[in-house]
């Protein structure tokens, strides 16, 4: 008969220490106690759930299929309350008794609340679990003041998320430097500045004592006598291992559940993996340690007792997009012997620190630029002699690609550090099984399923050795010219080629064709700002004379109407050249504009000179317009500006142009009249708030629009506006709306690459958008001063013939 | 023979580089390109649906009609893109004469008469006589 295992927690450790024991032998009848309803997830990327970067169902790490193919029984919302070491029983609070040949505790920890009046307050949150996520999702709304007590890794990424849901953040922490544990004073004062930066308000130093408010939390209290106030709290101050059915079991325990370097506790058939152990001295809190630990647990617990585990090197890093720490080792400078290694730069907001130690490394610190950290991690496993190295440590060595970087590592070298997979693993996975995607990588291997900062190295890997790796193919822009579009906006860039021709004659076939001719036109405007040589022959007709060829082969005149606002003098001058001109058809169109179809081309100058009115870009791909509601100046339930907003917007960026058409939106309230959540960039006001959301279509295609940011006046709205709209322009191919780019790029590195940028990258942007405007103009001014003579002229033969 | 006929239609700087200009000619709409070393002239609607092919971008000898893109080459008139594709374009011989761009096109009476012939076999007969264009200037 098999061996009955009872595994009680249904977490992370738990699961890895199962999958790893399913590795040795199917020697065992599983079943798992998990108290929470939930499949197993990824509790890191419980983070990004709040920042609204993930959705809940896609953390999932084992669907119950594999549970099924294992034969393993899951008890989901079960709760162990009792051990039986003696007979061998648990039971859970439905009161069923279980028996078992071996138990595996797993329970992880539970928030440590410190000891303060008011606790029982409503309005009082802690970060642990989805059903936490879930409250804190529902709990968070712009303009809400949010107080997180805490500033350690999880207290500043709550903090983080919250604030992305357009909560007014405040982080409140017990000592005079984040995250001490990782780093030291210099490194805190870097990161304080960049969660200021980000519009977190950091307070050190303050002991809170009490949660005040009459019923619910309306504020937090200080030991100093100050106090601020709270609409909700969130508390992330520490993790406390759950050890009471260790106690009950009789195992030996101090803070956590004690074991050996086999992963033993002091009773033969009962084990412990994960956050609720304690191995010589140390509880972790981090998930590559529990896998290290499972591993070693999985050979002993089926009779291959022999690996050992002996400790693993904490390394952290913090995942909040825009502000890159990472920290490993010890840091402390103190140790005799010990050479601290610095490295500054408060411009870039980028601080380093080394410790070295006989030669070598001890510990690191990297603030603003983590890029390095898998080579300090390497030196801190492997303990590498850094005598010959010491003038480079803080500079990468000399350039070589970083194919090279992955083929020059060992094969004992580990690649993802959360699952401890090493690059070896990896190669024997890919030749073993024949996996040639990421997907079956991960799936095999569980590399990259962590935090994912080594997704980039496991593709590399692949890349290297799967015969198969088919990375994305890049499509290049036509047979004409033949490269992808990113690498010819880096050839444009770089030689310096102004005109379609010249472009088409040495990278291409010289003549070109209507999709690269555009295509090349666009990029050379955005490219030079508007300063390029304009080739009208590459130009598709409706570019040539600025107006929308129907299939009549007459035109149509969409003159701007910035916000839909209009007035009567505007309206009357539209139906004077309606009736002018014999205008077959004159039709309000879905963007709260006026259509006049059925112009011929010769008379469009005349009409525009007659309209008085801009362009409004219908015809191409461009900034069309701002459709708005009537927000506060009418409407009861406006709490924003929206038409003053949107006309500003479309002021801001009318006469552009776009790599495909560009249609935004502004309302004034979330009942969003106006759809704005459905154009490619929308302002949505709030109460006190606006948010920015980018990528929505109502076209052929449907979707709502990713949140870009969250800010409170309208002035950073339009800012945030601008800098994703040039940040569209600069990075999109041709023809690709922002609907495609946003979900090609992920919302996540949108706003890495924008609003979190550095300032010195939103600066850039913005200067070329600056640029870009300067140099633009109405188009339809063409129609006092052609490009060409016959650009809008009828040409008549010079002799007549009787027909 | 006889029933063709030379008209002086524009002065050549009135047509752009590489674009094309449409006129009326002996109440006939057509189409006549600058390509630079040579100009080129064929019938100014598109087979399909009638698009106006002097509004199209030009791609080396050939035109991309401006509303659904069939790809016409002005040399011979026939349609390169979609492929297999029987319609076609009148051409029309076209000569530079200090600087005017000379357009030869079918005597009206003529052309009523002309008209069951397929613009093919219009194209095939003059190419065999002559060559199509005439060096520009
Ligand atoms: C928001 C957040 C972000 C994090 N980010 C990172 C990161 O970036 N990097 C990193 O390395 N680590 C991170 N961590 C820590 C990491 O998630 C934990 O170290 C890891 O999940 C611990 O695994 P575990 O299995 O020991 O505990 P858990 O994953 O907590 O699993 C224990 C499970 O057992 C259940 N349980 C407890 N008692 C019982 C009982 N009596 N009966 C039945 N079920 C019970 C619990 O409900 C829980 O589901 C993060 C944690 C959080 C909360
Ligand atoms: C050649 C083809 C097309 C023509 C001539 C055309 C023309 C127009 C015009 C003139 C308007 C009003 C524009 C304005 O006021 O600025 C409009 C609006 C719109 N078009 Fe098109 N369009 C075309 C293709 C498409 C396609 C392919 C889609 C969808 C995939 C689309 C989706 C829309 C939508 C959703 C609106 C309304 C926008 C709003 O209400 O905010 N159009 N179109
Ligand atoms: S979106 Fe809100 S503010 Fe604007 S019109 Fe609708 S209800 Fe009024
Ligand atoms: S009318 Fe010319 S392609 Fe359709």
């Amino acid at each position: 008969m098999m061996e009955r295992l009872v595994v009680v927690g249904n977490g992370m450790a738990g699961v890895a220490c199962v999958e790893q024991i399913l590795k040795h032998a199917q020697k065992f009848e599983i079943t798992i106690f998990g108290d929470e309803t939930h499949l197993n997830y990824n509790r890191i990327l419980l983070s990004s759930v709040l920042a609204g970067e993930k959705a809940a169902d896609e953390i999932q790490l084992n669907g119950l299929e594999w549970y099924a193919k294992h034969g393993i029984v899951l008890r989901l919302g079960i709760r162990i309350t009792d051990v039986d070491a003696e007979g061998k029983m648990v039971t859970g609070d439905d009161d069923s008794k279980t028996p078992f040949d071996k138990l595996l505790i797993a329970t992880g920890s539970t928030p440590l609340i410190p000891p303060m009046d008011g606790l029982e307050k409503e309005g009082l949150f802690v970060f642990r679990n989805l059903d936490d996520t879930r409250a804190l999702l529902d709990r968070a709304a712009p303009g809400k003041k949010a107080v997180v007590i805490g500033g350690g890794l999880l207290g500043l990424e709550a903090a983080r998320g919250l604030q992305v849901q357009g909560c007014d953040v405040t982080v409140v922490h017990l000592m005079d430097t984040l995250m001490e544990r990782q780093l030291d004073l210099t490194g805190g004062s870097y990161l304080k500045a960049k969660m200021e930066c980000l519009g977190v308000k950091v307070l050190l130093e303050r002991s809170t004592t009490a949660i005040l408010g009459n019923g619910k939390a309306e504020g937090v209290a200080f030991k100093d006598g100050s106090s601020i106030e709270a609409d909700f709290v969130v508390i992330a101050a520490g993790i406390r291992p759950n050890v009471e059915l260790g106690r009950k079991a009789g195992l030996q325990v101090n803070r956590g559940i004690i074991v050996t370097d086999y992963m033993e506790t002091s009773n033969p058939d009962v084990f412990a993996v994960g956050e609720c152990v304690e191995h010589n001295g140390t509880c972790y809190g981090l998930v590559a340690p529990l896998f290290e630990q499972g591993k070693v647990l999985a050979a002993t617990i089926t009779g291959n007792r022999g690996p050992v585990y002996r400790g693993t090197i904490q390394a952290a890093k913090l995942k909040i997009m825009g502000v890159d720490v990472f920290s490993a080792g010890n840091f402390s400078e103190k140790a005799p012997g010990t050479d601290a290694v610095r490295y500054e730069d408060p411009a870039l907001g980028i601080y380093k620190k080394l410790t070295v130690r006989d030669g070598k490394l001890a510990g690191v610190i990297l603030v603003g630029d983590t890029s390095e950290s898998h080579r300090y991690m390497d030196w801190l496993r492997s303990q590498t002699d850094l005598t010959a190295m010491r003038r480079q440590l803080l500079f990468p060595g000399p350039a070589d690609d970083a194919g090279l970087d992955v083929a020059a590592m060992a094969d004992g070298k580990v690649v993802c550090g959360c699952n401890g997979v090493t690059k070896g693993a990896i190669i024997h996975a890919v030749h073993e099984k024949g996996i040639s995607t990421l997907a079956q990588l991960k799936d095999s291997t569980r590399a990259s399923t962590g935090c994912g900062s080594c997704t980039e190295m496991c593709q590399q890997l692949l890349k290297a050795v799967a015969p198969e790796f088919q990375e994305e193919a890049k499509k290049s822009l036509c047979k004409c010219i033949p490269f992808p579009e990113d690498k010819l906006r880096e050839i444009l860039r770089s030689q310096r080629l102004r005109s379609v021709q010249e472009v088409l004659e040495i990278y291409g076939n010289g003549v070109g064709c209507e999709i690269c001719k555009p295509a090349l036109s666009y990029m050379v405007d955005m490219l030079w700002c508007g300063d390029h040589d304009e080739d009208r022959s590459a130009r598709f007709i409706n570019d040539r004379v600025h107006a929308n060829i129907q299939k009549d082969g007459t035109f149509s005149v969409v003159p701007r109407i910035r916000g839909g606002v209009t007035s009567a003098k505007e309206l009357r001058r539209i139906a004077d050249v309606a009736e002018k001109y014999n205008v077959p058809m004159v039709k309000i169109t879905g963007s709260q504009r006026i259509d006049l179809l059925g112009v011929k081309k010769a008379d469009l100058p005349q009409i525009w000179a007659d309209l008085g009115m801009p362009s409004g870009q219908a015809y191409t791909k461009g900034v069309r317009m701002v459709k708005t509601c009537v927000g506060t100046d009418f409407c009861r339930f406006g709490v924003q500006d929206s038409t003053k907003a949107g006309v500003e917007l479309e002021r801001r960026l009318e006469h552009l142009y776009t790599p495909h058409k560009l249609k935004m939106g502004a309302v004034g309230c979330p009942r969003n009249c106006a759809e704005a959540t459905v154009k490619d960039i929308g302002l949505v006001g709030q109460e006190g708030t606006w948010q920015v959301v980018v990528g929505g279509a109502a076209g052929k295609k449907v979707r709502k629009a990713d949140l870009l940011i969250t800010v409170e006046s309208t002035e950073e709205a339009l800012q945030a506006a601008t800098l994703f709209f040039q940040y569209y322009r600069e990075n999109a191919n041709y023809l690709e709306r922002t609907y495609d780019f946003v979900e090609r790029k992920g919302i996540e590195n949108v706003r890495r690459d924008t609003v979190y940028a550095p300032l010195a990258t939103q600066q850039g942007l913005r200067e070329r958008l600056r640029k870009s405007k300067r140099i633009s103009r109405d188009a339809w001014l063409e129609g006092d001063a052609p490009r060409h003579p016959t650009q809008f002229v009828q040409i008549e033969p010079l002799e007549k013939v009787q027909a | 023979m006889n029933n063709k006929q030379w008209i002086r239609v524009t002065a050549m700087q009135n047509i752009p580089l590489r674009e094309g200009r449409s006129v009326n000619v002996a109440g006939r709409e057509i189409a006549i390109f600058n390509l630079g070393d040579r100009v080129l002239a064929i019938d100014g609607r598109c087979p399909h649906q009638g698009g106006p092919l002097a509004e199209g971008i030009v791609t080396g000898s050939t035109v991309v009609c401006p509303l659904h893109a069939w790809k016409i080459s002005l040399e011979t008139g026939s349609i390169t893109k979609p492929d297999e594709n029987p319609a076609c374009v009148a051409t029309h011989r076209t000569r530079i004469e200090s600087g005017i761009v000379l357009v030869e096109v079918p005597e009206a009476s003529q052309e009523m008469e002309e008209r069951p012939l397929s613009c093919r076999e219009q194209n095939r007969a003059r190419l065999s006589a002559s060559p199509s264009s005439s060096p520009a200037l």
